[in-house]
């Protein structure tokens, strides 16, 4: 038995998308910067998945920037808007308390460097109002950074009405796409966005290969600097090959998406109701406003590193928030920023689905769960605390 | 590379010595729910020899199974050669672990020390 629902972390690569991959490194395998033939060709490959991942997103071609991920996406875009409004005195940047850490740590360094960083609240269920990014909003706000869609528990922020409130005062508007391109639908002119971060890996394309989207008029500055290629804006030979696997996956995602969506919504509801019934346990996030496979629960009295390693020797690949899966003592800080105390923090789950899991994975995946975390409470003095009355029950 | 030694997952897929000891001589706790990690170790002790030893611990896998090599090392031993129990053997025992993962042995030691001095204190006042 061998369950892979850790598609969030990232995905397998498609077969089609392997193959593109294969062709361009072998065959098409020139410098798209040389003249002669086979780099040219490579240049048409290049351009044609810039037109084609625009298409996608509604963007002109040349809005798009090829990246080496989502990390690198999330860098660019948000230093790129910073210093864009600083240079008209603007040193406001507004985002959440759970971005990824790619905006979070970026935002870090910009508040070293004199910016003022407002995090907006995510409240108990995981989603920021654009009520709460207007009020927020100042004479010298210079950006606007919020995810399309968490990573951990799935949550999906009302972009468009964000993007709407941005508009109106004049704000540049960013989101982190990396969890939603490819699961949801993604327009940027009826969403109001300005920049977005997509990474490749995320549906079923390769490592390594992300874009940003950064509508005309905003510049853009290089985190790497070097040759001319990206209009100068990013340096180094590109990754051809992994854009080309991206273009074709992301349609691949978009095509098949509402398709894909029906499968894993309904697999993702039966997940969430059959775990539901192991007691003193909850979701994390909003039942309804979340990403079509993502399922995130806390279950109180066991710990998730312990969870996860359980699971593992019965073929089950998933992810947990715990303090001990990621070095350091504290919890994840997405758990944390919605209200969840440490205690109840540090056993969670998460599972990410894809469209190929079936109705036995679901129920021998809940029964797993339910049996582990039967264990683990049973030696657990928490657990023991908890039943006895000497502690009082959160969950 | 694996996460764990052999040694470290055999002792966490199968613990050894995990339960409650209910008229235990000595009892203690360390940890806290803050932090991830709880341990509890119940002792048995009958003419300054440790005759049974059970833990119960809520934490990650390295703390399981640091608890449970620690109850092993200490099993049959006299009261003084327990106390004598380093966070160090413990890990030693395992075949290591991971540098941030050290705390659960030290834990785990920390644990078997609360034990006896409840056994010292519990038998001071009798």
């Amino acid at each position: 038995m061998s369950i892979y629902v850790d598609n969030a972390a990232t995905t397998k690569l498609s077969e089609g998308a392997a193959k593109i991959m294969i062709k361009h490194l072998s065959e098409t395998f020139g410098n798209p910067s040389s003249l002669y033939t086979i780099g040219q060709e490579a240049k048409e490959v290049l351009e044609q998945a810039r037109e084609d991942i625009a298409k996608i997103i509604n963007a002109d071609q040349r809005e798009i920037t090829f990246t080496s991920g989502g990390s690198e996406a999330d860098n660019q875009a948000i230093r790129s808007a910073a210093y864009f409004g600083k240079r008209k005195g603007k040193t406001h940047i507004i985002s959440t308390a759970f971005e990824h850490h790619a905006v979070l740590h970026t935002l870090d360094h910009l508040k070293g460097e004199g910016f003022e960083i407002t995090l907006l609240d995510v409240h108990e269920n995981g989603i920021v109002t654009a009520d709460e990014v207007e009020k927020a909003i100042r004479e010298d706000t210079a950006l606007v950074t919020v995810m399309f869609a968490n990573n951990e528990i799935g949550t999906i922020q009302p972009i468009r009405e964000i993007g709407a409130v941005c508009k109106k005062y004049g704000v540049i508007f960013h989101t982190d796409a990396v969890q939603a391109i490819g699961h949801l639908p993604i327009d940027v002119e009826a969403d109001n966005i300005d920049m977005l971060s997509a990474s490749a890996h995320k549906f079923h394309g390769p490592k390594g290969t992300g874009f940003l989207y950064a509508r005309k008029g905003v510049p853009l500055i290089n985190i790497i600097d070097g040759g001319a290629q990206e209009r100068g804006k990013r340096a180094g030979t590109e990754n051809v090959p992994g854009i080309a696997a991206m273009a074709y996956a992301l349609k691949d995602a978009v095509d098949n998406m509402e398709k894909n969506n029906a499968i894993i919504i309904k697999k993702r509801d039966a997940l969430i109701e059959g775990l539901s019934e192991i007691p003193h346990c909850a979701l994390n996030g909003d039942r309804d406003k979340r990403l079509p496979g993502n399922v995130n629960f806390c279950f109180e009295g066991i710990e998730g590193e312990s969870l996860l390693l359980l699971l593992d020797d019965k073929g089950i690949m998933a992810s947990s928030g715990s303090a001990c899966t990621s070095g350091s003592l504290d919890p994840s800080h997405v758990l944390l920023a919605i209200g969840r105390v440490h205690d109840v923090a540090h056993g969670s789950l998460r599972l990410s689905l894809s469209e190929d899991i079936t109705d036995d994975d679901v129920k021998y995946i809940i029964e797993s769960v339910k049996e582990v975390v039967e264990y683990l409470r049973s030696f657990s003095p928490i657990w023991r605390d908890l039943v006895s009355g000497k502690k009082q029950f959160i969950l | 590379m694996a996460l764990y030694s052999d040694k470290v997952m055999d002792h966490f897929r199968n613990p050894r010595n995990v339960g409650v000891i209910e008229d235990a001589d000595g009892v203690g706790e360390v940890g806290n729910a803050k932090c991830g990690d709880i341990m509890k170790m119940y002792l048995k002790i009958d003419d300054e020899i440790i005759k049974d030893v059970k833990f119960e611990t809520f934490g990650c896998g390295s703390a399981i199974a640091s608890s449970s090599m620690a109850t092993e090392l200490i099993k049959g031993q006299p009261v003084s050669e327990a106390l004598k129990l380093t966070n160090k053997a413990v890990a030693e025992a395992l075949d290591g672990l991971p540098d941030y993962k050290m705390h659960c042995s030290v834990l785990a030691e920390e644990a078997i020390r609360s034990a006896l001095e409840d056994y010292e204190k519990k038998k001071s006042e009798k």
